[in-house]
């Protein structure tokens, strides 16, 4: 019998009842008398100067209320306090297109539509930086003029740990290659909406669809320039996210602008289009990584250098840059290491996080390097994994503390579930088919295409990746003692359960989160649980639902708040029973003394006793990561987490040599989330996270023509359909994590991590062609296949083929100028968001 | 342009309701009917989120116009239940996790109750072909068939 009476438990999420009857309010659901209807005007150009702007026929068209523009609001904004290069609306230039530069309230949308044809504004044109080599080259062109670094170098990191020279002088061989990840974007359902009202005593409020409530809130302060005592943001369900909600955005200002100017409410409701403009999405990365083993396969040294492409705005792109060297220690042994990793600025819409923000990229890149390391010594790819394990608490090369890892049980179940090491490298060839030889169970085929394929010449393969992720980040964006959450629960007279944080529902389940562990630390039903969320008025304050941080930061604050609420409860009935507080337990709505369990109050006759006997049943708590779990050096602060998930992939696959098509029949995919709170949960974030890679692996991208998206839309931008989505198979491991509420560690995106790679190696294991970049599209498998090439990938930064020189240059031209700024060496007064 | 008077039949209750006469059903459903549990994803016909049923057959109301469709009995998720009784699909989803952000899950549902109702015991290949018109971004659409599949058994018992 479980210790746990709703922990782990197959309980319907608390949240749940409103989306299947059409009761959810997400913010396009929002209306307010009075409410006029917002647009935003987007830039046509991918790199101007704006020379005018003349909205005087649009303020004279009927039913146009007010508009505004970038010199309304001109104040620097951005999520990173020590990167903002942006404004609420374009000031003085524009640079992608699709920028927002002006803004419409009107009493229709069909009026606020029209009237943005009536926006006059003058563009001077200038050269668009649309690649990563012309941002680092091109000295003559600057995206943002005031930025004091080399070119459009955004940011550059350089770090080493370790003796690497002494490391790659020890290996045996050194396995040295490029890899290119393409960038994608986060394409949730819902697009971003906000309501704005401001009423007559001067209190701004804000409906939105955001994940960070909390950063925008401090945002919207420092834009409108009012008190933030008298804004609040609501943050309303989110109709999916995935870190493409997790910036302030325009439409937010625009709406709170125009709010409290007209004294009416206004709504924006992004299109379609525009949220591939909004984007902060997937960086498309450039990698180098140079990889040190032994004979026997000992990593001795690994070098990773990474090229991001960031778009026109900083978005998180300081915490990216890091993101992409520091969680490269946290999974296999390595002694020494180095990173240098280089975000620039392009014209195109500004990257930011993507569900397994900046780790993915050079994760992808880590595990098809292991898979050809393995391949070089002859090794099995899972065997071989299994031998180099980072062990359990522990410190890696980079200062970062390991507690819990499941990497190995994770390797060992998708080894057991999919009998990897026996199928590959032996998949059947030519048009032989193993169905019903798989895995666990008969598998039903669900693409019509898998059936056309029959009698084609399929080629099948099978491949394997791990990963690891954080359960929230280690530092707040901005540097701050106080708590990462807070939360707090009252209990009312009828025993009825509240519990109040400023978290924000996305889709992940995080409402259900906070529930379960209220419900547990009182030994009610998840179901006799309201919670409140989101809402800056009415709940302490929550970082936000990024970095995987909700179910361990949030979590821990709300179960430290019931449990001095259940210590009150357990006292009074212990009172009352006549037993010591030892031997009351809690469970099924009911305390009980446990030597004699018919000695029994409700939960809520022993809640009205604690009143009593101590007055209102209000508690607070909070949690804050601990102080030693990274380094001690510029840049320390990303990659620290009070706790590492793990996971592993295998993937399997067939490709059509005919099409080229690469057709993902099944991915079973092991997570270890500490312990899963609500295990249905889990594993739709497994399977979700695994949907999600698939579709980066083979088709996803957000990629431009000239300045122009080239697939701005649902038709063009393929989302995987339930046609397309492979089999998926989650497996939920448990490793009892000392520090998460009741063991829980993350789950929302390390299991997107392994995913990708394993798709890559399996399509090596099929076809014998190495994808050293994404995504593997037909046309690129079919070109390999007619040219016999052994890889498809990069060979080097573009024309810049001697990349050392391009990085001695960079570091050059930074050295001068941080001599110059007197930071040079020194150590940031600032932790590294 | 002017509004003009339209007559629809929505959940079995009839409306009349002053609208544009090019707004489209979504439109006229959410903002003149108030029914704002039919959600718009991209108002292209891309998505699936905006799903209805005319007559029993799915159709995006997104690319519909009342007028169009006549006295015709509109189905949308406010209508899945009889009375106090949740329809079978939507405790499914609720019991397998198929519902996670929430947003095509009116759509979802939709097109699930079209499918059961000519069907009451798919198989994987018919629920895949069902909502292949329905993006969900976040359920690798996994537990929507074991949802599906839950309250087929269920229609049948």
């Amino acid at each position: 019998m479980s210790e746990f009476s709703v922990v782990g438990k197959r309980l319907p999420k608390v949240n749940v009842w409103g989306h299947l009857t059409g009761t959810a309010r997400y913010a396009d659901d929002v209306s307010l008398p009075r409410m006029l209807y917002g647009r935003l005007l987007r830039s046509t150009q991918a790199h101007a100067r704006i020379r005018r702007i003349d909205v005087s026929r649009a303020l004279a068209h009927p039913g146009v209320v007010a508009v505004c523009t970038g010199a309304d609001m001109p104040e620097k904004m951005g999520i990173m306090p020590s990167t903002q290069d942006e404004t609420a609306l374009a000031v003085g230039k524009v640079r992608y297109v699709g920028e927002p530069v002006a803004a419409v309230a009107a009493v229709d949308e069909d009026t606020a539509y029209d009237a943005l044809a009536l926006i006059d504004v003058e563009y001077e044109p200038l050269e668009p930086i649309l690649t990563i080599e012309e941002a680092l080259t091109r000295e003559d062109v600057r995206i943002h003029e005031d930025s004091g670094r080399a070119a459009n170098v955004f940011k550059e990191v350089h770090l080493e740990f370790g003796d690497v020279a002494g490391g790659f002088a020890q290996a045996d061989h050194i396995e040295d290659g490029w890899y290119f990840f393409e960038g994608s974007t986060h394409a949730p359902l819902e697009t971003h909406a906000s309501v704005a009202s401001y009423d007559g005593d001067g209190k701004l409020t804000l409906w939105t669809s955001t994940q960070v409530p909390h950063y925008l809130h401090r945002e919207l302060e420092k834009v409108l320039g009012i008190a933030r005592s008298r804004i609040r943001v609501i943050a309303t369900p989110n109709g999916g996210a995935f870190g493409g909600k997790s910036d302030p955005f325009a439409h937010e200002f625009a709406a709170c602008w125009l709010a409290m100017r007209t004294k009416r409410p206004v709504k924006f409701t992004l299109d379609r289009e525009e949220v591939f403009y909004a984007h902060r999405g997937r960086h498309p990365v450039l990698m180098r990584l140079r990889t040190g083993v032994t004979k026997d396969g000992e990593l001795t040294a690994a070098h990773l250098q990474s090229y991001l492409d960031g778009g026109a705005y900083a978005s998180y792109g300081i915490a990216t840059t890091y993101y992409t060297g520091a969680l490269m220690t946290v999974t296999y042994r390595l002694p020494a290491y180095k990173f240098d990793g280089v975000r620039v600025y392009t014209n195109k819409p500004p990257c930011g996080p993507k569900r397994g923000h900046g780790t993915t990229q050079p994760r992808y890149a880590f595990e098809c390097q292991l898979d050809k390391i393995a391949a070089r010594l002859g090794l099995d790819p899972v065997a071989y994994r299994q031998r180099i394990l980072q062990p359990p608490n522990s410190r890696t090369v980079n200062g970062l503390r390991i507690t819990s890892m499941g990497l190995g049980q994770c390797l060992d179940e998708v080894q057991r579930a999919t009998r990897f090491s026996e199928r590959h490298g032996q998949l059947p060839r030519g048009n032989e088919t193993e169905r019903g030889s798989g895995s666990a169970g008969p598998s039903e085929s669900t693409s019509p295409e898998r059936s056309r394929a029959e009698g084609r010449v399929i080629r099948r393969g099978i491949g394997v990746a791990g990963s690891a992720y954080i359960s929230g980040a280690g530092l707040p964006i901005y540097w701050n003692e106080m708590p990462h959450s807070g939360a707090s629960v009252k209990i009312d007279r009828g025993g009825g359960v509240t519990v109040y944080c400023g978290t924000a529902e996305i889709g992940q389940g995080s409402d259900n989160v906070l529930a379960v562990v209220a419900a547990e630390q009182f030994g009610v039903l998840p179901e006799d649980v309201h919670v409140v969320t989101g809402d800056t008025s009415l709940a302490p304050v929550d970082l936000g639902s990024y970095s995987s941080r909700v179910t361990f930061m949030a979590g821990n604050a709300v179960r430290e708040a019931a449990g001095r609420l259940r210590a009150l409860i357990v006292d009074a009935a212990a009172r009352q029973l006549g037993a010591p507080v030892d031997r009351i337990a809690l469970a099924h709505r009911r305390v009980c003394d446990l030597a004699d369990p018919s000695k029994a109050l409700t939960f809520a006759e022993a809640a009205v006793l604690a009143e009593s006997r101590n007055g209102t049943l209000v508690s607070v708590g909070s949690y804050r990561p601990p102080k030693d779990i990274g380094g001690d050096y510029k840049g320390a602060g990303v990659g620290p987490t009070p706790a590492y998930s793990y996971q592993a992939a295998v993937a399997e696959v067939s490709v059509d040599l005919e099409t080229g098509v690469v057709t993902v029949d099944r991915i079973t995919s092991a997570h270890d989330c500490g312990r899963a709170l609500n295990p249905p949960s889990v594993e739709g974030q497994i399977e979700g996270a695994a949907y999600m890679g698939y579709g980066e692996a083979v088709a996803e991208e957000q990629v431009f023509r000239g300045g122009l998206h080239k697939k701005p839309s649902l038709l063009e931008y393929k989302l995987p359909t339930s046609l397309d989505t492979p089999d998926l198979r989650a497996i939920v491991v448990e490793t009892i994590d000392p520090e998460g509420p009741f063991g829980a560690k993350e789950a929302g995106e390390g299991p997107l991590n392994p995913v990708i790679p394993a798709i890559a190696n399996a399509v090596y294991d099929a076809i014998g062609v190495r994808f050293d970049e994404t995504p593997i599209t037909p046309a690129k498998v079919l070109d390999a296949l007619r040219k016999n090439k052994a890889r498809v990938g990069p060979d080097g930064l573009g024309s810049e083929r001697d990349p050392k020189a391009a990085m001695r240059r960079l570091r050059a031209t930074t050295d001068r100028r941080e001599t110059k700024r007197g930071v040079g060496g020194g150590r940031s007064p600032l932790p590294t968001p | 342009m002017t509004k003009q008077l339209l007559h629809l039949r929505v959940n079995g209750e009839d409306h009349t309701v002053a609208a544009e006469p090019h707004h489209t059903l979504l439109e006229v459903l959410r903002e003149e009917l108030g029914l704002t549990g039919t959600k718009h994803g991209c108002e292209l016909g891309e998505c699936g989120a905006c799903t209805v049923l005319i007559d029993g057959l799915p159709v995006l109301s997104c690319l519909t116009l009342p007028i169009e469709i006549g006295d015709a009995e509109v189905t949308t998720v406010e209508g899945l239940a009889t009375g106090p009784d949740l329809h079978p699909l939507q405790t499914a989803f609720a019991e397998e996790g198929a519902a996670q952000c929430g947003y095509c899950t009116p759509g979802m549902l939709m097109s699930a109750k079209a499918l059961l109702d000519r069907n009451a015991a798919p198989s994987l290949a018919e629920m895949a072909q069902a909502i292949s018109g329905n993006l969900c971004r976040c359920t690798g659409y996994t537990a929507i068939y074991e949802a599906i599949e839950r309250a087929a058994a269920k229609v049948r018992a």
